[in-house]
């Protein structure tokens, strides 16, 4: 296989505050091929967010980077300066955000937008550019495109403003793309029009996604692979039909059984849960940082957490319990 | 819906109508935008109905003119067999309560916990300062909160702490309705969990009957009894949440439920068919509001719009199953 075209290992994010340090991420590994996507799941606070802006350089100041690796497409992003990131931005990597009409500017038309990237980052001239931006507002299902150039983003609907978004992301045909939280704020029907979109487009392209979310059902129908966020770390990692049919961490089998499942779970019934809050990650964190929820918990836990890899494979997981249960537990029926 | 019982519905709409008007334009000419279009809808005691549709289908208009915020335009909201109309706000508050979605921005940030929660029971004149303190003691416990939080402010506690105060603080006055707005939407997976197995305790043990308005389908087939699908201020399709679910009818239900993405890794991201997108509601289509979308639109639905035609407990507003077509298309 080739060189992943994003190569991650043991990143760490800092943020100082008055009471200490914030471990925020702590020791994050993973891989993406060329094409793949990768879904990273997790509930606010995880950390999930601040990964893709890390990756981007796009952190406030005050949060310390730190990685024994962060290669992107053969460059270093540990050494790449501000100019060097800023010409990767739109251009190689680019971003898809949760709310369309906060990141597209008032003031601006969507033409103007959507040819920015493409006039910064190469040198075509403004019909060519506009070419192009006709030619991906087609491609991402929007009527009337020569049109829509000449309005404002208040001119559309919440969907359109996110197929623009999408449109802007593929301008220069980038070789990642990292979308955060995409479909949250839009309709369930919107939501999965979306979805196929980006998923029928960076395959046909060929790019690598990042795909941020806490929507377990949309991580099933869109991922390759799965990382499960929990707290800063990544608490299990594998192929979506390993993750989703034989869950081995008890945060990933506990948030499975939070959801109802239409035709699966009894309608009425009492819904799973995951008693407590995460734990402050302020000053040393040390152990499992999900013990204090879990069920499967011990005095081991708070000792040295192994990764562990299922038995089939390609399936990582951080537990000191060998199959992701405590000893003599058996599998409830 | 259910003749031939002896009690009136907990709450009824009958043809209930909102019409805003809405100026386009600084100079523009008003024009009348039907938000909820003759609704009639019946709830019995301990029913859960799941509204489910769009946005900017009509589903918050529909519970602000329940809560006493708007008042329809035309047609009759009744609590108890007795018309809303006759009664003042205060009367009505006490019988329908809301939750709102998020409860970052539903709770006052300036005041604790304690003056949340009893602020409905200070504005009724219930009780001394006393009274009112053991009363949300009580409640906090229901809703499985520590009565130390009292003293806490919103701003103290998480999505899921202050989503519980929202629904005591909709409880201390024991409303016979609660009107859920998306009440988990801004709430973390395994709180939503938590909110929503809460929701169920306590309709069976008060014998609450709730409007839960949701996009989340999964959701609304988990709590609700029955379910009305509503599309631009109509309610198209309404039926107990078994038939709904397992029989939609209506094109636009087969829709939302064919959108709806369960955690099955093998099945991929549906095609809903629905092509276009929501239509401007100042502006609907002829006919079936839904034609231009329908995937099995036919040449009358382009004209005419359809009739509502009821089997049993199953409503829909449709050409496929109207009398005229004579026979419902599997």
């Amino acid at each position: 296989m080739s060189e992943p075209v994003l190569s991650v290992r043991n990143l760490r994010l800092d943020i100082p505050t008055g009471a200490g340090t914030l471990h925020a991420v702590r020791g994050i590994d993973f891989d993406l091929e060329r094409g793949e996507t990768l879904c990273i799941v997790g509930e606010s606070g995880s950390g999930k967010s601040l990964t893709s802006l890390a990756i981007m350089d796009l952190l406030s100041k005050r949060i310390e980077r730190k990685a024994d690796k962060l290669v992107f497409d053969g460059t270093d992003l540990t050494k790449a300066g501000a100019k060097k990131m800023r010409a990767l931005r739109g251009d190689r990597m680019a971003m898809i955000f949760q709310e369309p009409m906060t990141s597209l500017n008032p003031a601006y038309t969507i033409g103007d937008q959507l040819m920015e990237a493409l006039l910064l980052h190469r040198k075509v001239g403004k019909a060519e550019a506009r070419r192009r931006a006709v030619e991906l507002l087609e491609k991402v299902g929007i009527t009337g495109a020569e049109r829509r150039l000449s309005q404002y983003p208040h001119q559309l609907s919440g969907g359109l403003r996110q197929r623009v978004m999408i449109a802007m992301a593929l301008m220069c045909e980038p070789e990642l793309i990292i979308a955060d939280e995409p479909t949250t704020a839009l309709d369930v029907t919107i939501q999965a029009q979306i979805l196929r979109l980006l998923v029928d487009l960076t395959r046909e392209m060929n790019v690598a996604m990042i795909l941020i979310t806490h929507d377990l059902g949309v991580v099933a129908r869109v991922a390759d692979k799965v990382a499960v966020m929990y707290a800063g770390e990544l608490v299990e990692t594998g192929t979506a039909k390993k993750v989703f049919d034989a869950p081995m961490h008890p945060y990933t089998r506990g948030l499975l059984r939070c959801i109802p499942v239409p035709g699966k779970t009894e309608r009425g019934s009492e819904l799973g849960s995951i008693p407590g809050i995460v734990p402050s990650l302020v000053g040393k964190v040390s152990g499992c940082v999900f013990r204090t929820r879990c069920e499967e918990a011990t005095e081991a836990c708070r000792g040295e957490i192994p990764y562990r890899e299922s038995a089939e494979g390609r399936h990582n997981f951080r537990c000191v319990h060998e199959t992701g249960r405590r000893a003599g537990v058996e599998e409830p029926a | 819906m259910s003749e031939g019982n002896a009690s009136p519905p907990v709450l009824e709409l009958r043809n209930v109508s909102k019409t805003y008007q809405i100026k386009q334009g600084m100079f523009g000419e008003r024009k009348p935008l039907k938000a909820v279009n003759d609704v009639s809808l019946s709830l019995q005691r301990g029913d859960v109905l799941g509204l489910v549709g769009e946005s900017g289908c009509g589903k918050s208009t529909l519970a602000k003119i329940l809560l006493g915020l708007e008042a329809p335009t035309s047609g009759e909201v009744l609590v108890d067999g007795e018309p809303i109309g006759a009664q003042n706000r205060r009367l009505l508050a006490r019988r329908i309560q809301p939750i709102f979605q998020d409860p970052y921005s539903s709770l006052n940030p300036r005041k604790s916990i304690r003056d949340i929660i009893s602020l409905p029971l200070r504005v009724h004149g219930i009780g001394d300062s006393a009274s009112q303190d053991k009363a949300v003691r009580e409640i906090l416990d229901v809703v499985g909160l520590p009565s130390r939080v009292m003293n806490s402010y919103p701003s103290q506690m998480s999505g899921g702490q202050r989503q519980r105060v929202a629904i005591a603080r909709a409880l201390i006055m024991k409303p016979e309705v609660v009107v859920c707005d998306e009440p988990t939407s801004a709430l973390d997976v395994s709180v939503q969990s938590q909110i929503l197995n809460l929701l169920g305790e306590l309709r069976r043990e008060f014998g609450l009957t709730y409007l839960f308005i949701s996009h989340n389908l999964a959701v609304v087939e988990h709590l609700a009894t029955r379910v009305a699908v509503m599309y631009l201020g109509r309610i198209v399709e309404e039926a107990p949440v078994g038939a709904l679910f397992d029989e939609p009818r209506h094109p636009y239900t087969e829709a939302l439920l064919a959108s709806v993405l369960t955690p099955e890794p093998d099945l991929g991201v549906p095609d809903t068919h629905l092509g276009a997108t929501y239509p401007n509601p100042i502006e609907p289509p002829t006919g079936c509001h839904f034609h231009p979308r329908c995937a099995r639109v036919m040449e009358r639905c382009k004209g005419v719009a359809p009739q509502i035609t009821c089997d049993g407990e199953h409503s829909v507003e449709c050409h496929l199953y109207g009398r005229e077509s004579g026979q419902a298309v599997a």
